[in-house]
């Protein structure tokens, strides 16, 4: 297995030419052996994110994922894009503590992610992570008020009273989706689906927001919605976003791009 | 727990048809093997209390159960018949008190029961409305066939035909109702009862019509020799005892011979129990005398064999069922992997999982568990018929 780092392409201004995007990303060597190429941690400032010498396989072998050094600032938007396959979403779950890697660290707002026992890391994410997962991953028979309230019923770390009730309401009302408290996710639309599974990760209010191709499966003008709105929750809880996209023409919006374009040819085994 | 118990609720409620079908398993497993040892206590309870508290029974030779039956319990089956006569030899050996039962005829379904005033105080049965039987053609009520059929004292009972297309036979008797009796929640709530010679009128062993020796319609006389008048089948007979007919009522022949289908006998003491007993041993004897208890215990014993035998059967159908029940929640989990896995995902711990799965068996085996019990209520609530139904009549 060879290392591989992940390049990443920062941007300061929020804005990027989509032509100049991809010109960058063609000519860019996405994915390289060599470590020191990555961006070493800031000393001075502290990263939301940061990953150092990850090392993660799954249990038959089939894929591994080899990260050296990767940090994310708070506050920060990243895009992480690259096919099928090539470990975006091993990589959100590494983040959010589901998985854990067989060698290096993970630290999430200054917490040893990976170091922690199963009972704190579950803790951890429940009230510092925001995940959308890829199908909303809405329980059925829940109705869509139950469903956004749910994260704090399955857990004792987070506590369900009056106010969460009131931020829920008000914040199902911010979606969109305020009329369709009483009605089950199948009798949503996808758009809707998605405005619930977001409406669920961000109730606990999190620090760190992971959504896996949140805006897939969508219609453009609800992708745009959708990533609307996830800006305006960074926005308002001073948070960070990671997201898992395959539409290239949302990454002008992000502030930094992770490409695993040719890492899956480097690292898959 | 409070939420578990909510989410639990709520994912029962929304796969009602797989709830349906786990509840009505869980319950229809546990009340199956407690309803049937709730009605085979209760059968136990009925029928030995009866049995136990009537020491002798004398009647024909043949089926001891059958004669037991229907004395105790006034069954539809009817015994061999034995003669008045046999009261009489009681009577006269002085060792019991005979008390002549003729259980054979019905009125709307209920056992009518020939028998004399001092069956209702050896059964310490009590007049709660009206007065006690006095007059030929007089019937007093059971208290739930009083109820049943909504009759007091003052109205009418009409006898039911033994055969429906015998139109040569007897005419249904109407009956006068002029008691009813307290409830003794035994077979006595549900019979009507009647002196024996109104019995022997039902049977038209006694009947009531004018006098043959005053007819002037000669289609009416088959024959006359000297003060004898044969009259024809034409002659009117009464269906009715009024006060104003009474008298035309009669019986031929000697009463001695008139049938019973049983003889209660009170014994002064166990001797003479035991002595009346050692009479009817003898081979050429054509009646038996049978303590009602060793009948009954000998029933209970088939009952419960067989009992033993359903227990086996149900504990097998039971095991089957816990199985396909465990089968049916393993399953259920490998459906639900991927809401378990969504669960973990958010940062759910293991222990709220096991806690949900646990508030599902929990609700399910206390919907089950009140299923159950308001089966096994309704059971109790009806034992007394059911047991009747199932083991008297």
């Amino acid at each position: 297995m060879s290392n591989a780092s992940i390049r990443t392409h920062k941007k300061r201004n929020n804005i990027i030419n989509p032509k100049k995007l991809r010109c960058q990303l063609s000519e860019l060597p996405v994915l390289t052996l060599e470590a020191p190429k990555a961006e070493p941690l800031n000393p001075e400032t502290t990263p939301m994110i940061a990953i150092q010498a990850l090392e993660f396989c799954y249990p038959k072998g089939e894929f591994k994922l080899n990260i050296p050094d990767f940090q994310v600032s708070g506050g920060e938007k990243v895009a992480v894009i690259g096919p099928s396959g090539s470990g975006k979403t091993t990589l959100l779950n590494l983040i959010a503590g589901i998985m854990t890697p067989q060698n290096g660290t993970v630290s999430v707002d200054e917490a040893q992610v990976s170091t922690l026992g199963d009972r704190e890391r579950r803790d951890f994410r429940i009230t510092n992570i925001g995940f959308v997962f890829q199908d909303f991953e809405l329980l059925d028979y829940l109705n869509v008020f139950d469903n956004v309230l749910h994260p704090y019923r399955i857990t004792g770390a987070l506590k369900l009273d009056k106010a969460v009730r009131d931020r829920a309401e008000s914040l199902t009302q911010d979606m969109g989706i305020g009329d369709k408290l009483k009605r089950k996710p199948n009798d949503l639309s996808h758009g809707e689906k998605q405005r619930v599974a977001i409406c669920r990760a961000l109730l606990p209010q999190p620090r760190l927001i992971l959504t896996d191709e949140a805006t897939g499966n969508l219609d453009p003008d609800n992708k745009i919605l959708i990533l609307d709105l996830l800006f305006k929750a960074v926005s308002d809880y001073n948070a960070t976003l990671v997201a898992v996209t395959h539409d290239h023409e949302l990454l002008k919006h992000f502030d930094q791009i992770v490409n695993f374009q040719e890492f899956k040819n480097m690292a898959a085994v | 727990m409070i939420d578990s118990l909510n989410i639990a609720w709520k994912y029962i409620r929304f796969n009602k048809v797989k709830t349906a079908t786990l509840v009505a398993c869980i319950t229809l497993i546990s009340f199956l093997p407690m309803a049937l040892e709730l009605i085979l206590d209760e059968s136990e309870k009925q029928l030995m209390s009866r049995a136990v508290s009537t020491p002798l029974v004398i009647g024909a030779k043949g089926s001891a159960l059958d004669l037991v039956m229907n004395t105790l319990y006034f069954d539809d089956e009817v015994p061999e018949l034995i003669t008045m006569e046999s009261a009489h030899r009681v009577m006269d050996s002085k060792l019991a008190q005979p008390i002549p039962l003729y259980v054979r005829f019905q009125a709307r379904r209920n056992p009518i029961v020939g028998t004399t005033l001092d069956y209702f105080d050896f059964r310490n049965l009590r007049i709660a409305e009206g007065r006690q039987l006095a007059i030929l053609g007089d019937c007093v009520l059971g208290a739930r066939v009083a109820e049943s059929l909504g009759l007091r004292p003052g109205d009418s009972l009409v006898t039911s035909p033994e055969t429906l297309f015998d139109l040569a036979g007897v005419y249904p008797l109407k009956m006068k109702v002029v008691g009813v009796l307290t409830k003794s929640h035994t077979s006595d709530d549900l019979s009507v009862f009647v002196d024996l010679k109104t019995a022997w009128v039902i049977q038209g062993l006694g009947h009531g019509h004018e006098d043959v020796t005053k007819l002037q319609d000669p289609t009416l006389v088959l024959k006359r020799s000297g003060k004898n008048v044969a009259a024809t089948a034409k002659l009117y007979q009464h269906t009715e005892i009024t006060e104003k007919n009474i008298d035309a009522f009669h019986f031929h022949g000697d009463l001695s011979q008139y049938p019973l289908t049983a003889v209660l006998a009170v014994p002064r003491d166990d001797k003479s129990g035991t002595i009346l007993r050692g009479r009817y041993l003898k081979r050429e004897q054509t009646r038996q005398v049978v303590r009602p208890a060793d009948v009954i215990d000998g029933l209970l014993q088939n009952i419960f064999r067989i009992k033993n035998v359903l227990d086996a059967v149900i504990s097998v159908v039971a095991l089957a069922t816990i199985l396909a029940i465990i089968l049916v929640f393993a399953l259920s989990l490998r459906l639900r992997q991927r809401e378990i896995q969504t669960i973990f995902k958010l940062g759910c711990r293991r222990a709220t999982i096991v806690q949900l799965m646990a508030a599902e068996i929990f609700i399910i085996a206390i919907m089950s568990a009140v299923f159950c019990g308001a089966l096994i209520w309704m059971v109790n609530q009806f034992s007394n018929d059911l047991v009747r139904m199932l083991f008297i009549r």
